[in-house]
């Protein structure tokens, strides 16, 4: 009997596992359809921002509500996480709480996990209320209709699902041991401190020891299939963040939020332009003849480098870029999160595509005007204030700018009263239409 | 659209004055205002170019300030030169509306001018054309020490070149309004607050200030066109905030901020109580000059 749960635990993880890197491989070809970027300069400085930022949190307190109960879940997640690795090797093995031979250490382990599950209990909880019952301006979106918004919720659902299950375990497994039960009892005495879960006790009075090793079977063994199931959700929600966090803020661009990227291809052109030496009938140069001219701008997943592409996969909708952005709180139609998730949407559908086909088949939609609308983009101040917010330093502007400059540079469809002010430039120099000649008049006046 | 014989143009959401530009007006000689040219000629080269800009050299509103901060590099004897007629727009509002090509040709234009008079330092009064030379031109060929006027003012005083007090602000109510592009995008948010402090103002700040400040709504191109639709205009929404900490003066760094915030004033109908100044204008008018 106990062989064949062994085999069975092991058949679970190994599907778990596997389904799971299935996933991840093409996560990563999906962003590696993006455009190339280097970003592996000044990894010291990169290592430095994503301790700070990914690892430490800080800009996640910003917002002191929000941002201390993720703190207590992000904590609690990665130290529950030890008590998996012991519940695999006891899956494996068949042994009881492989890590008791610590002793007061694993005391002190147990009795953490037992707090933090209880934590993160009540944090997840709180995280529901926030969502569901009180009027939070970026939990009420447009964007987050839908299945975003159930989305979020089976995860808040999910986390507590599991904590109870772990509490259970533990509570139906210190019972046994207090009564002395084969496997579970040791001669050591009692394995574990139980400060959370020995107040479930009472709920298990007086069953017997056999409906407790049912009891305890079953919430070790949906606690662990549980892990491995949401292990796989990641894939299909916006909770990728709890992986994608940390590349996500350490290819973050480092410059000041400025300067925005130059667009060599066009320097290029400028240059060849403004070079009075230069033979506008050359041939191309040796191997370039059948070279495509570059398309300026982005107006599909494709068009956008590699690291807007793993933004989309970090952004976990949390909605602080939106709700500081100066357009959508005037009523705009701009939502930066959107962006983002409109980013990822297209890159999901393009990537079932290419799985479906082999390769990618026209299917008539791209990223502009099918999922980010024209409005969204002109509505831009560029105030960088979303890539501010952003707790995990994704750049919604660099795809806002990216999907203008195709607008611009490839479609001539700037709007009307902005054309206007580009060609005055061109003209004379100056957004309005005062002559280039004139720009020293002020001096003059009075 | 067109240029009205008052010398205004409406563009997008704001009307720009500039009521002199069709009279020929030859006014007394106001301000020395040296030009590159000219220092070229004497074969001088100045300690800073002053960066005008187009806001600067055109808008009637921007010019004051243009005016004001001439006055306090002449009180600082400060040697400078402008570019005058030579001077074009960074491209500032072309890069960020996507319009790259337009972007580089004007870049390219002005870093020749620039490298053509070895520029080595910049001061200018507009957050747009600051972060644009010092952020933008340098892989494009052009390298500048570039510094916002608050800055540079900043430094005068701290070198005493410069000496400011309180004046007619002293003890008064005083926001400052971050402009996006001097204080997000470049992190500079406390020369501008520096300056107030040494005229001995109340500095209240909004609810969402330096890092967090809201925009004016002016950015990314948004000055030349229409807003799209929406429930309210962000300078609207700005002014609000600003209302909201009941100040005398809304302190400025930027010139389309100052528009954007004088044009909320008017529709919240409080330009009578509040003004909208740039802080180069307060250092100036604190001694009256």
């Amino acid at each position: 009997m106990q062989i064949v749960s062994q085999i069975l635990f092991v058949i679970a993880l190994l599907a778990g596992v596997g389904f799971f890197a299935r996933n991840i491989k093409r996560l990563i070809r999906n962003i590696k359809l993006g455009r190339e970027i280097d970003r592996t300069d000044n990894s010291g400085e990169r290592f430095a921002k994503m301790a700070r930022i990914a690892l430490g949190q800080s800009k996640m307190v910003k917002r002191p509500v929000s941002g201390f109960l993720h703190i207590i879940v992000y904590v609690g997640f990665i130290i529950i996480n030890i008590e998996v690795l012991e519940i695999v090797i006891d899956g494996i093995f068949g042994t009881h709480r492989i890590f008791s031979f610590l002793g007061g250490t694993y005391d002190v382990l147990i009795a953490s996990f037992e707090i933090f599950a209880f934590l993160v209990f009540v944090g997840v909880v709180i995280f529901w209320i926030r969502r569901n019952a009180l009027n939070i301006y970026r939990f009420l979106g447009r964007e987050l209709k839908g299945w975003p918004k159930n989305d979020a919720n089976y995860i808040l659902y999910f986390e507590m699902v599991l904590m109870a299950l772990f509490l259970i375990m533990n509570a139906t497994d210190y019972q046994l041991q207090l009564n002395g039960a084969d496997h579970y009892a040791s001669e050591a005495g009692i394995m574990g401190s139980f400060p959370v879960s020995q107040f479930l006790l009472p709920l298990f009075d007086g069953m017997s020891n056999a409906t407790l090793i049912i009891i305890e079977r079953a919430a070790w063994w949906l606690h662990i299939l549980g892990i491995l199931f949401f292990l796989n959700y990641l894939y299909y929600s916006k909770h990728l963040h709890i992986l994608l966090a940390f590349p996500n803020v350490y290819f973050s661009k480092l410059s000041l939020q400025g300067k925005f990227d130059n667009l060599e291809s066009v320097q290029k052109e400028v240059a060849l332009m403004m070079d009075p030496n230069a033979d506008p009938f050359a041939a191309p140069a040796e191997g370039e003849e059948d070279a495509e001219p570059e398309k300026f701008g982005a107006s599909d997943v494709f068009d956008l480098n590699q690291v807007q592409l793993l933004n989309s996969y970090t952004c976990t909708e949390c909605g602080r870029c939106t709700s500081e952005c100066p357009a959508n709180q005037t009523g705009k139609k701009l939502s930066p999160r959107k962006i983002m998730m409109d980013t990822r949407d297209r890159l999901e559908e393009v990537g079932e595509n290419i799985t479906k086909n082999g390769k990618f088949e026209d299917d008539g939609k791209q990223l502009l005007d099918n999922y980010i609308l024209r409005e969204e983009l002109w509505a831009c101040t560029t105030c960088n204030a979303c890539v501010e917010a952003c707790p995990v330093g994704i750049d919604p502007l660099s795809i806002i700018l990216d999907m203008r400059r195709y607008l611009v540079m490839e479609q001539s469809a700037a709007p009307n009263e902005l054309s206007i002010a580009m060609t005055n430039i061109e003209n004379n120099g100056a957004p309005w239409p005062y002559n280039q000649m004139d720009r020293l008049n002020w001096a003059k006046e009075n | 659209m067109a240029l009205q014989p008052d010398g205004s143009f409406e563009l997008g959401q704001r009307k720009l004055i500039h009521k002199n530009y069709l009279k020929n007006d030859t006014m007394a000689e106001a301000l020395k205002v040296p030009t590159m040219a000219e220092y070229m000629v004497e074969g001088k080269k100045p300690e800073v170019l002053f960066w005008v800009g187009c806001s600067g050299s055109f808008d009637d509103r921007a010019k004051k300030i243009t005016k004001a901060f001439v006055k306090l590099l002449h009180k600082a004897g400060v040697d400078f030169a402008v570019l005058g007629t030579e001077e074009s727009c960074t491209g500032d509002p072309a890069k960020r509306a996507g319009n790259e090509f337009l972007f580089q040709m004007q870049a390219a234009t002005n870093i020749e001018v620039l490298n053509g008079y070895e520029i080595k330092k910049v001061v200018t009064a507009c957050p747009h054309c600051f972060n644009t030379l010092k952020n933008e031109y340098p892989v494009l060929g052009g390298n500048y020490d570039v510094i916002h006027h608050t800055q540079f003012l900043k430094d005068l005083l701290n070198e005493g070149r410069l000496k400011v007090e309180g004046g007619k602000f002293k003890g008064k109510r005083i926001t400052f309004h971050d402009p996006c592009y001097l204080g997000r995008a470049n992190n500079e948010y406390e020369a501008p607050r520096d300056l107030l402090r040494k005229l001995e103002v109340e500095l209240v700040e909004m609810r969402k200030c330096k890092k967090n400040g809201l925009c004016c709504g002016a950015g990314g191109g948004q000055m030349f066109k229409e807003p799209e639709p929406g429930n309210k205009d962000v300078n609207i929404e700005r002014t609000e905030q600003a209302l909201e900490v009941k100040p005398e003066i809304i302190a400025a760094g930027c010139p389309f901020c100052n528009t954007m915030m004088t044009d909320g004033v008017k529709n919240k109908e409080k330009e009578d109580s509040i003004e909208v100044m740039d802080v180069a204008e307060m250092i100036a008018n604190a001694d009256e000059l």
